[in-house]
């Protein structure tokens, strides 16, 4: 389709970010180089030029930065939660203060584009830690007994395609209730983990609170492995969630584990379509679709099939797929060439397993990683693109007649973090929302986030919640007299 | 000696055969084994069923069945169900006594006391039913204009390795948490003291415990728990009854689906419980929706 109007490039500046050349891991208050002396590069994935380069952490790195936690446990969990809550306030508004810069170096670093980073990425960031900032002196009366201790050491591996709002899912909540931290951000995005230690140096936080260990899958499994870390927070694929799991079996470390998903978008002939098609499209090419809780499968009842396709295909035609700083890009790059070369492989699957691919007219820029947004039609349940998490901008679509077998379909997959319900009748959503084994449920809306409500997994996606109340329990030792640990 | 007391020394007792409690109905072990049950001092007490894999594997089917039911039944119903089983146990305390003293090796007023227990637990979570939920769930304040609600909801088939000492009060501790929540059960009963647990199925049948709800088997603990950690339909597991080795074993079955996984903890079930068996078994669900706005012309009363 012919636009209306062509865009005139409007990129932010690079300007406001000053990454440095290298950088070291950041153990006890200090950027160090890594034991063995092993560095990896980190590239901008929309051009593939050389941001920086980082520091590897190893088996020993992770040891010394367990020892630093340990180290500062024991002041830091005695702080009165009220000194706690000034510290997690001060990163807060550091993280407000900088959320231009921090956006900016998350978009080079990651790929999405600005306009996510800006609006959504950075304000959720601030907001968490000010959310769990509040806690940290009111513990006592958030329903966990009196006077919850905190675990100890924290372990916390988080994926690249939110690298610093999951990290402030992690580390808010546990600081707040007086843990100390090692966490280990994906080796494709270490950037803005690395920012964050600065962040911590500006706003005092004593040595060896939180300590960033940058690397690879190694250093993540040496982190949950370590004898004395007391607690495993993971975010990432359910395999990899999966070996967690049996790794620390037997053990007295607590664990949660936010995991893979494949979200059913449930839509009835009644919704307003017009919405309808927004939160679609917002479900499945947020971030490029590499989003756990992205509605990846489409669930159109069928009396409505081909007028939802035809208005989702003229909307899919208008994204602006290119460079992620440029703030008219709907559509950023694909976070790593293994990452694209997955999405490919499944995509190509898809076709060869006999259903029907569609992509809106799309010129791809002729460096970095780049797919197109997709769509799958002729799907069944058996399809992999029904089943499979893919990870990436490709939306499968299938049909059903009623409500039950909408339910019903929702559910056939191991996984169960969320589901979007779109009906303009208020006791069907209700109804709908009840059956669905999901931890989030978006009716009429989708792809929606806050630091107060709580979001995680049935089944496969895992267990734990992050965010809110429920966000706490993680990182709180039970006092009940059922469970002295 | 009077008459009386006469006819009753000559008068052989009828013994009871012990049987498993699987969807509802009283069924021996698939495998046509059991094995022989003794007292504290080694006085034989009676041959319980010896449970195989078929039988975990049947257990599981009727715990799937019955949990869209049970889980949907109202939080107020499942607390008069609960409560149920408690006028039950009271009336039938005397059978229990016996058989708690037995397997305990406990005076009948210890047994007395823990038999009471017992009941009063049923009686305690049979109030949980429909309170759970506005302690752990409730309303999220999100900084936008939607509705923003969180809800606990059970996390369905739930096996349960029964504490191997406390035969009787332990059992009802691990069970009425996870039952209370709308979660199905299937529970391994002491391997050394399986009595009580085979006759609170009958309890159970009279209850108004749909069938399938609770499923009881008797046996060796290791060979049962271990199809049901790796059962790919069994959503939970609580490892009170294992042994270290044993848990750790099982824990690494269950990360296969990746099922929720209540380490074995020192517990004193003499206690008041806290909710930690109850949240334990619990998913959390949180539905959004917009809430529309009528902007400032609304009124202000």
């Amino acid at each position: 389709m012919a636009s209306a109007f062509e865009y005139a490039p409007a990129p932010e500046s690079r300007s406001v970010v000053d990454i440095a050349p290298s950088y070291g891991l950041f153990i006890d208050g200090e950027f160090v180089e890594a034991a063995e002396g092993k560095v990896f590069k980190t590239v901008s994935p929309s051009t593939e030029e050389v941001l920086s380069e980082i520091a590897q952490a190893g088996e020993a790195d992770v040891d010394r930065a367990v020892k630093a936690a340990r180290k500062a446990f024991v002041k830091w969990s005695a702080l009165p939660g009220s000194e706690r809550a000034k510290y997690l306030f001060r990163i807060a508004r550091i993280i407000q203060e900088r959320s231009r810069e921090l956006a900016v170096l998350e978009t080079l670093d990651n790929g999405k584009p600005i306009k996510e980073t800006r609006d959504a990425d950075l304000p959720l960031v601030a907001a968490h830690f000010f959310y769990y900032a509040g806690w940290a002196d009111k513990l006592d009366h958030a329903g966990f007994g009196a006077n919850p201790r905190p675990l100890g050491v924290a372990g916390q591996v988080i994926p690249w395609n939110f690298p610093l709002l999951m990290l402030a899912w992690k580390i808010a909540p546990a600081l707040a209730t007086g843990n100390t931290v090692v966490l280990k951000p994906a080796e494709t995005t270490p950037l803005s983990a690395l920012f964050f230690a600065d962040i911590c140096r500006q706003a005092g936080l004593p040595r060896g609170v939180v300590n960033i260990l940058p690397g690879y899958g190694d250093a993540g499994a040496a982190l949950v492995a370590h004898p004395d870390v007391d607690k495993v927070a993971f975010t990432g694929s359910t395999a990899v969630g999966k070996a967690i799991a049996r790794q620390i079996a037997g053990s007295h470390k607590k664990v949660t584990l936010e995991l893979g998903g494949k979200g059913a978008n449930i839509v009835f002939d009644d919704a307003p379509i017009d919405q309808a098609v927004e939160g679609i499209v917002s479900g499945i090419f947020f971030n490029q679709g590499q989003v756990c809780c992205a509605g990846s499968r489409l669930l159109v009842q069928e009396s409505i099939h081909d007028e939802l396709l035809d208005s989702l295909k003229r909307r899919l035609s208008t994204l602006r797929l290119g460079d992620p700083l440029d703030k008219n890009t709907d559509i950023g790059a694909i976070n790593s060439a293994e990452q694209l070369s997955r999405i490919t492989t499944l995509v190509d699957q898809g076709e060869a397993e006999g259903a029907e691919r569609w992509s809106p007219a799309c010129e791809l820029p002729s460096s970095g990683y780049w797919f197109a947004p997709t769509l799958f039609t002729n799907v069944t349940q058996a399809h992999t693109i029904a089943r499979d998490e893919i990870f990436g901008p490709v939306l499968s679509v299938l049909t059903f007649r009623t409500p039950d077998e909408a339910v019903a379909k929702a559910n056939n997959s191991p996984y169960g973090l969320s589901a979007g319900i779109w009906t303009e009748k208020g006791s069907r959503i209700l109804a709908v929302a009840s059956k669905l084994r999901a931890g989030v449920i978006w009716s009429n809306t989708f792809n929606k986030f806050d630091p107060t409500s709580p979001f995680g997994g049935y089944k496969e996606s895992g267990f734990g919640r992050e965010g809110g109340r429920h966000g706490l329990e993680a990182y709180l030792a039970p006092s009940s007299p059922e469970g002295e640990r | 000696m009077s008459a009386a007391e006469k006819s009753e020394q000559q008068r052989l007792s009828v013994f009871k055969t012990y049987k498993l409690y699987v969807g509802g109905k009283f069924p021996r072990s698939e495998s046509g084994r059991v094995y022989e049950v003794t007292d504290s001092k080694g006085k034989w007490l009676a041959n319980a069923p010896q449970s195989s894999r078929k039988d975990a594997r049947d257990a599981v089917v009727a715990a799937r069945k019955a949990f869209g039911g049970w889980s949907g039944a109202t939080a107020y119903n499942r607390g008069q169900i609960l409560y149920r089983v408690a006028e039950m146990l009271e009336g039938r305390k005397e059978q229990f006594v016996r058989e708690v003293a037995d397997a305990e090796g406990l005076s009948k007023a210890k047994a007395a006391a823990v038999v009471d227990a017992a009941i009063d637990r049923w009686v305690w979570y049979a109030g949980w039913t429909d309170k759970i939920a506005q302690v752990v769930g409730g309303g999220n304040p999100v900084a936008g204009p939607f509705f923003n609600l969180s809800s606990p909801e059970p996390t369905g088939v739930v096996t349960v390795l029964a504490p191997q000492e406390s035969s009787f009060l332990g059992l009802v501790s691990v069970i009425a948490p996870v039952i209370a929540t709308g979660n199905t059960v299937i529970v391994i009963a002491s391997e050394k003291s399986p009595l009580p647990a085979l006759s609170l199925g009958e309890v159970l049948a009279t209850s108004d415990v749909p069938g399938g709800v609770v499923n009881i088997l008797s046996g060796r603990t290791s060979e049962i728990a271990a199809p049901l950690a790796a059962h790919q339909d069994v959503n939970a597991i609580d490892l009170a009854g294992a042994d270290d080795v044993l848990a750790k074993e099982l824990e690494i079955a269950a990360a296969d689906n990746l099922k929720r996984v209540l380490r074995p903890q020192p517990v004193d079930y003499a206690r008041t419980p806290g909710t930690e068996r109850l949240t334990a078994f619990l998913e959390t669900k949180t539905v959004w929706h917009p809430t529309g706005s009528l902007g400032a012309s609304g009124s202000s009363y």
